[in-house]
């Protein structure tokens, strides 16, 4: 009997550890470890919906720059804010709004101020079939239609409470997800009418979503500013990385993504 | 069991033994040195966690009472019967205990979602299983389950068929014999087992959030609560956690207590 609770205490133990939530840190924390002297390596935290386009932007700054290698870790923005008070060792902090940055501010993290690099707003997106007929945002108060937003606590969520105010409207979400990227999915799969997202996410979605704009989105924008850390081994090539995101190419690939100027 | 015998064994291996009990204990006390007693108790028993914790000990109750009606006879059919692929049966169900549970939720979404394989099946009949409670459980018992079937059959064949064959022998039917002779020896194992369900229903995080989304009383138990608790109010997660924690030692002092009495 008793090697059953031993057997069944260690399944506990295994479902445990697979049971672990999305954060998602790897690999970044060997990233400058193993470099040669005249090598250099920057670790770049970013909102996960800059991946895309900073996976890009990585690629076109190491061959500007010979020598240099960057990393990636891409999270929500406040896991990442999280991490770096931790002392996660990154070199740049990409936000995809001002409140997780001015955190990293107040706790002196950041080296000189933050420079704004994009902003985004919301749309509306339904699966490709638009199965309840949603064209406006009012048809998001329509209690038939199952519409997916953001949780309150995240940006996505307060930039969806705050369309939802200027429009005048009161939808009843039948979820409220924890990110962007979990309301997309459930739109995706066709289990959810319509969620409200970035025009960014629509753009990266392809034809798996239809996108609907409405007017109201214009008055709640998301800014993202990035900053070079104080805890980088490597200033300079920091502070390069965030300048070539302001930048004109760094711009370029931005808008390409659907990010609109800062 | 708590006689300390250390005849035989090489005083070294006390030293790993003792890192990895220290590697265990020394997270949970972080965690309760980061607990703001002060406000723990409005924090724990505020609106939404209250929510939280009834849904996630209501949906873990109905979650254990099904792996108890699916899971015993399972156990059955594996311990007392053979049959050709067996065996592969015996992984196939064993596999949500390995499986990543986000995984699970993405396979349960495509089976019960609208748009799934059982998906018209269930609108037929009416149901709306998409971001209800009754997602939630089904996302429980999917992860729970293998719980109660590995520890129960273990306690099957541990007990042996000698009392239903006498008893058979004695002119009982298999009805009878299952009723008054097999399940009254393995009942010990068969509670150790459902409290070991219960438990990781209630921790079930992964599954649930992919599968049945996350709405205040309806599909947000207290695992997505902490999650998205941590976004905004760190010590409200924190103590949610503890609570977690908590209940955790409960369900590991009931089933070593089950033990122990045989």
């Amino acid at each position: 009997m008793r090697s059953i609770v031993v057997s069944a205490a260690s399944i506990l133990l295994l479902a445990t550890t697979t049971a672990c939530g999305t954060s998602d840190d790897n690999g970044s924390d060997d990233a400058a470890t193993s470099s040669a002297p005249q090598d250099t390596s920057i670790t770049v935290f970013a909102a996960a919906s800059l991946k895309s386009s900073f996976t890009e932007l990585g690629s076109a700054f190491e061959k500007a720059n010979p020598g240099v290698t960057v990393t990636f870790n891409f999270a929500g923005s406040s896991d990442l804010v999280a991490q770096i008070q931790q002392g996660a060792p990154a070199d740049v902090f990409a936000s995809a709004d001002t409140t997780n940055m001015d955190k990293a501010t107040a706790d002196d993290l950041v080296a000189g101020s933050p420079t704004d690099v994009a902003t985004n707003t919301l749309e509306i997106a339904t699966p490709p079939g638009n199965p309840a007929g949603v064209d406006s945002i009012d048809d998001l108060a329509d209690p038939d239609v199952k519409v997916v937003l953001c949780a309150p606590e995240v940006p996505c969520g307060a930039a969806a409470a705050g369309v939802e105010k200027a429009a005048g409207i009161s939808i009843s979400p039948v979820s409220e997800e924890q990110s962007v990227t979990d309301v997309l999915g459930k739109v995706v799969s066709g289990e959810a009418d319509a969620g409200l997202v970035y025009v960014t996410d629509v753009k990266a979605a392809g034809d798996k979503v239809r996108g609907v704009t409405f007017p109201e989105s214009s008055r709640v924008v998301n800014t993202y500013p990035i900053a070079a850390l104080t805890g980088s081994k490597h200033p300079d090539v920091a502070k390069a990385f965030a300048d070539f995101v302001a930048g004109d190419q760094g711009q370029a690939v931005l808008a390409a993504a659907g990010f609109g100027a800062p | 069991m708590a006689s300390a015998r250390t005849s035989g064994l090489p005083r070294w291996v006390l030293v790993p033994a003792a890192a990895g009990a220290l590697f265990i204990v020394l997270p949970l006390v972080a965690l309760a040195s980061r607990v703001q007693w002060g406000s723990f108790w409005s924090l724990v028993t505020s609106d939404s966690s209250r929510e939280a914790l009834l849904l996630s000990l209501r949906t873990s109750g109905t979650a254990t009472v099904l792996c108890v009606v699916l899971g015993v006879p399972m156990a059955l059919v594996l311990a007392r019967t053979s049959f050709r692929g067996q065996a592969l049966i015996r992984s196939l169900v064993l596999l949500p205990l390995v499986l990543p549970p986000v995984v699970g939720g993405i396979a349960l979404l495509y089976t019960f979602g609208r748009q799934g394989l059982l998906g018209e099946t269930i609108d037929v009949l009416g149901l709306q299983i998409a971001f209800s409670t009754t997602a939630v459980v089904i996302a429980q018992t999917f992860v729970s389950l293998p719980f109660l079937v590995v520890s129960l059959e273990g306690t099957l064949r541990t007990a042996g068929q000698r009392y239903e064959v006498v008893a058979s022998t004695l002119g009982a039917r298999p009805t009878t014999v299952l009723r008054r002779v097999t399940l009254p020896l393995v009942l010990p194992g068969l509670a150790a087992g459902a409290v070991l369900s219960f438990a990781r229903a209630l921790g079930e995080f992964g599954a649930t959030i992919t599968f049945a989304g996350s709405l205040e009383g309806v599909t947000r138990t207290l695992p997505l609560e902490i999650y998205l608790q941590r976004e905004t109010d760190p010590d409200a997660a924190v103590a949610l956690s503890l609570v977690l924690v908590v209940v955790a030692v409960l369900v590991i002092g009931l089933v070593r207590g089950r033990s122990n009495a045989l």
